[in-house]
């Protein structure tokens, strides 16, 4: 895979495949989070640390524990495992080593453990990037699922972001009385979702364009 | 005859009081991600409704040993083992669902109807009731997920099950098939569901799993700021 395709899945999974708006991963904080900026800069922040370092130890578990011993049907319970144990783990290794960063992380870092995007990533990296293996080597593959978690990251936060500021323009409307509340802002947040349809084709155009 | 009474309303508190998909608003990504065809949408129904009833029953079970301080990990593990025993009978039987729901199956370990009803219910009730409490919520969220996948599927491909209803001729509006249309339908149901509520002058404060993170953040929060303050 050369860095035209690393670039084309990073961005992808932001504009195209979005893994909130699209892919339909991690609608919980989605919808109550993002009613505060700040909340949800935090919660995509932490979920982008979270994904990758979490894609980062599950993709070799995969690989040399699972698939080489025929175990893949433990792929469920060994993921949700880890994750809820290396969310502890980076939780500890902040507050006693990056202090600042766990100040401003520490309040959303528990809430990831049961946050479907986390375990989504991990287990579409390995079905998406496994086979990979074979035509490209171990290294290549390892790489694309970190950017693939990366992506989905960044593409949560993105979502985040810019549905915050959707809601806080439809709060201030006064829509009929059985919308007001979740059904207004699931009705906004199909706007939201079709103005991510748009992106369709445009990453793949812009990185052919550039090679 | 009032234990009876009490137990016969557990059982069908889910399926309209308590709905966990409209009234609780518990478990959205599923139920927005598995309801583009009616039979994708009720097999994602059952296999949470088994998952439900099995981790309840096991919960409750065990809800003196479990310690309440790893109580999360011990859930997690007793759901994701009822998840692998459903992906495994069902990559055996039903391949072509298992393929249609993809990773939303491996997803139901973490999918807040199930964690939910074990912190809300199963931790301090006894078996019985919870598998029945596990059961009722079960059918009324696979009700909800075939309402939603027929509107979906009927609007979006014109047909039912399969089975074509709308005349070839009719324009299918086929963006009830991709993802504004899930949360389109949604917020309509919803909708439909509040004036409903209105009319019967029962309304309710809806809270998704979400506004009880956003609650949970907050309350960190403030908790920070006071210890730095004393600090």
């Amino acid at each position: 895979m050369s860095a035209a395709e690393f670039a084309t899945v990073f961005f992808n999974l932001i504009l195209v495949n979005n893994y909130v708006l699209v892919q339909f991963l991690g609608i919980c904080p989605f919808l109550g989070v993002s009613k505060k900026l700040d909340s949800s800069a935090g919660m995509g922040m932490a979920v982008i640390v979270v994904m990758v370092v979490a894609t980062a130890v599950t993709f070799p578990i995969q690989v040399f524990l699972l698939d080489a011993n025929n175990l893949g049907y433990m792929q469920t319970i060994v993921f949700i495992l880890v994750i809820a144990v290396l969310v502890q783990l980076i939780e500890i290794t902040l507050k006693k080593y990056i202090p600042a960063l766990y100040s401003s992380l520490g309040v959303y870092l528990p809430l990831i453990t049961t946050n479907c995007c986390v375990l989504g990533v991990t287990i579409l990296a390995a079905q998406d990037y496994v086979p990979v293996i074979e035509t490209a080597g171990f290294g290549v593959a390892y790489l694309a699922a970190l950017v693939c978690a990366a992506g989905a990251g960044v593409g949560f936060l993105v979502a985040m972001l810019l549905f915050c500021g959707v809601r806080q323009r439809v709060e201030a409307a006064n829509p009929p009385a059985s919308f007001k509340g979740l059904p207004i802002t699931l009705v906004s947040a199909a706007i939201t979702s079709m103005s991510f349809m748009g992106f369709g084709g445009l990453v793949e155009n812009i990185v052919n364009a550039l090679t | 005859m009032a234990e009876k009474q009490s137990k016969w309303k557990i059982f069908t508190a889910g399926i309209i009081r308590e709905n966990p998909v409209l009234r609780l608003v518990l478990g959205c990504c599923s139920v927005l991600a598995v309801t583009t065809t009616l039979s994708g949408a009720v097999g994602m129904g059952l296999a949470m409704t088994f998952v439900l009833v099995c981790s309840n029953i096991f919960i409750s079970a065990l809800r003196k040993i479990i310690p309440a301080k790893v109580h999360l990990p011990c859930y997690i593990v007793i759901i994701a083992t009822f998840v692998t025993v459903v992906q495994m009978v069902m990559q055996a039987y039903v391949p072509d669902l298992y393929k249609t729901l993809g990773v939303f199956i491996s997803l139901i370990v973490v999918n807040c109807i199930i964690l939910g009803r074990a912190e809300m219910f199963a931790c301090k009730n006894t078996v019985l009731d919870s598998a029945l409490d596990g059961l009722g919520m079960g059918i009324g969220y696979i009700l909800t997920m075939a309402l939603m996948g027929g509107i979906r599927e009927l609007i979006g491909s014109g047909t039912l099950l399969g089975v074509t209803i709308i005349p070839e001729s009719i324009d299918r509006m086929t963006v009830m098939n991709s993802a504004p249309g899930g949360f389109f339908v949604f917020g309509v149901l919803m909708a439909g569901c509040v004036w409903l509520e209105n009319k019967m002058n029962k309304p309710i404060e809806r809270k998704s799993c979400g506004d009880v993170m956003l609650e949970e953040i907050d309350a960190a929060k403030a908790e920070k700021g006071k210890g730095g303050a004393e600090a």
